[in-house]
């Protein structure tokens, strides 16, 4: 995959810093707002943006899908339509204490009430992980859960 | 209806007319200003110097109430303005943007600490002033870095780390402030800003090391019991600190730092509603009591004070640009968004509503927020213009 710098915009969110294959430099930045926004930078002036794309929720839930994430936003929109249930994406984090655990012995649905559902590594999507899946660094686990569960999930991997 | 309603009825029912009307000008001066892309603080600045003393529509039954109404609302202001970052980001920024963050005090602390002693005002007034022109107001910043699609740009997250720099040096500047207005000799001037400075420490350290627990205890709540628990322990602390001289306003600014996680952000959502109407009040009654005639009469240096205050943060933003390698336009960019000054520096003012130089301490503050609030969204706009205009020496 290719390397992402991540850089803390604080009181407004993250951004993702890439260069594509192509030369082309692009950023994700993911709002508080949960927003996201993908921002082009000048080839000239790497300083300045020359495009931005504001995404509401939905937008990037229908780009992820267009650009190939394709079998987990079909659960995602099966389950978006059930009340108080939600899904949420939760990147695991380089130095996540997270790294080479099971999922098994994080016992994350006893101690948040949230289920892990599929786990994305690279282009691969892994779906109904069992309690002996091993986590690693960079995998995007998908769960579903009230959102209050799904918070206590995120900040137990987000740590 | 009970007699005790029906007694207050009459004064009740002239308040509300008068509460309704300015709530609905207010709202129109909210959406002028959104059209306009700046911060509707010096609109309704404007719309208090109308309705207070002196003004075209003096306000009658509901001054007190507004009051009241107006001391809450920096409460809420604080707590927001502490809410506004984590203690992890407050860490990093502490860690990453230290330079340019004393750069940024030096720059703009001192002409106000200068403008002010020149002006023969007390020490103590002069050091609010400084403080007045020192800190940007984050609301104006980061509307205006979203406005203008600069979020992606490489020198945003420098102008955001220096805005949290300057919250962090208010948690230090304010209590140490506010104890040398509340102090009245010497003696006690030190005794009082070592207590405010302890305090101030002490609920910082606990707000970092053991925030997690009191996050803990409320993110089961719902969100009208969180609402109910922040604006309870707002007040309560706020109340506590103005008893042992530390001012309110900055209880309320600690306890939002003291929330973290999942809980911070919630409840940032759930008060600022309540934060938008009673802030809307503060800036009203901010202005009430700010004579429109001294308003003329501090024009001067608050245009001097101005100038100042544009090449402050011009230098700042270069230096904090700089520090990522951003280039010249990059560097000025960040420099002309961060201009603006609002919510922090009228409440710095209304600290010193008491001092003797006060009232002209409030109107130069108004006038200074007046100009750089409208200033500092233009220039951004514009800084990219302004950067091929200025002969290219780098």
């Amino acid at each position: 995959m290719t390397e992402v710098t991540e850089t803390r915009l604080p009181g407004v969110g993250v951004r993702h810093e890439f260069t594509s294959a192509g030369g082309e430099r692009l950023a994700v930045l993911v709002l508080r707002t949960g927003r996201r926004e993908i921002a082009v930078y000048d080839r000239a002036d790497p300083d300045v943006c020359t495009t931005v794309l504001h995404l509401s929720s939905d937008d990037t839930r229908t780009l992820a899908e267009l650009l190939g994430g394709g079998m987990v936003s079909e659960a995602v929109s099966a389950v978006q339509r059930l009340e108080g249930v939600t899904i949420d994406w939760i990147r695991i984090r380089e130095r996540s204490p997270q790294v080479g655990a099971t999922i098994g012995e994080r016992q994350l649905r006893t101690r948040t009430g949230s289920s892990v559902v599929a786990v994305v590594r690279g282009d691969e999507t892994l779906p109904a992980p069992g309690p002996d899946f091993v986590l690693e660094a960079g995998d995007v686990v998908v769960a579903v859960g009230t959102p209050e569960g799904l918070r206590q999930l995120r900040d137990l991997l987000d740590a | 209806m009970t007699p005790v309603l029906a007694a207050a009825s009459a004064d009740a029912a002239l308040a509300f007319i008068e509460i309704g009307a300015v709530a609905l000008v207010l709202s129109v001066l909210a959406r002028v200003a959104g059209r306009l892309g700046i911060t509707a603080i010096p609109l309704y600045l404007l719309a208090g110097l109308a309705v207070g003393e002196g003004g075209v529509a003096p306000l009658d039954v509901s001054a007190d109430f507004i009051r009241l109404a107006g001391e809450i609302g920096v409460l809420l202001l604080l707590l927001t303005l502490g809410l506004e970052y984590s203690p992890d980001e407050l860490r990093h920024g502490l860690r990453s943007g230290a330079v340019p963050g004393i750069v940024d005090g030096v720059a703009n602390f001192v002409p106000g600490l200068v403008i002010g002693l020149v002006l023969g005002w007390e020490p103590a007034a002069a050091a609010l002033l400084g403080g007045v022109c020192w800190v940007s107001s984050s609301g104006v910043v980061s509307k205006v870095l979203a406005d203008l699609d600069r979020l992606g740009n490489r020198e945003t997250p420098a102008v955001l780390n220096l805005l949290v720099i300057e919250d962090l040096a208010m948690a230090v500047y304010l209590p140490v402030i506010g104890a040398i207005i509340a102090g009245t000799g010497a003696g006690d001037t030190i005794e009082t800003v070592a207590i405010a400075l302890v305090a101030v420490g002490l609920i910082l350290t606990v707000a970092m090391r053991w925030g997690d627990h009191l996050s803990k205890l409320l993110a089961p709540a719902s969100d009208e019991a969180l609402l109910l628990a922040v604006f309870g322990l707002t007040l309560l602390i706020g109340g506590l600190a103005e008893k042992v001289q530390v001012s309110a306003a900055i209880g309320a600014f600690l306890v939002g730092l003291a929330l973290s996680g999942s809980v911070q952000a919630r409840a940032s959502a759930v008060v600022r509603p309540l934060r938008d109407l009673f802030a809307a009040t503060f800036f009203l009654f901010f202005s009430f009591s700010v004579d429109p005639g001294d308003l003329i009469g501090v024009l001067i240096p608050a245009a001097v004070l101005a100038v100042l205050g544009i090449a402050g943060k011009l230098i700042s933003g270069w230096v904090a640009a700089r520090s990522l390698a951003v280039g010249s336009p990059g560097r000025l960019r960040a420099g002309a968004v961060l201009i603006a000054r609002g919510e922090f520096s009228i409440v710095i003012a209304a600290l010193g509503a008491t001092t003797v130089d006060g009232a002209e301490l409030g109107a130069l503050a108004a006038a200074y927020v007046l100009i750089t609030a409208i200033a500092g969204p233009l220039a951004a706009k514009y800084a990219d213009r302004i950067a091929e205009v200025i002969p290219h020496r780098t």
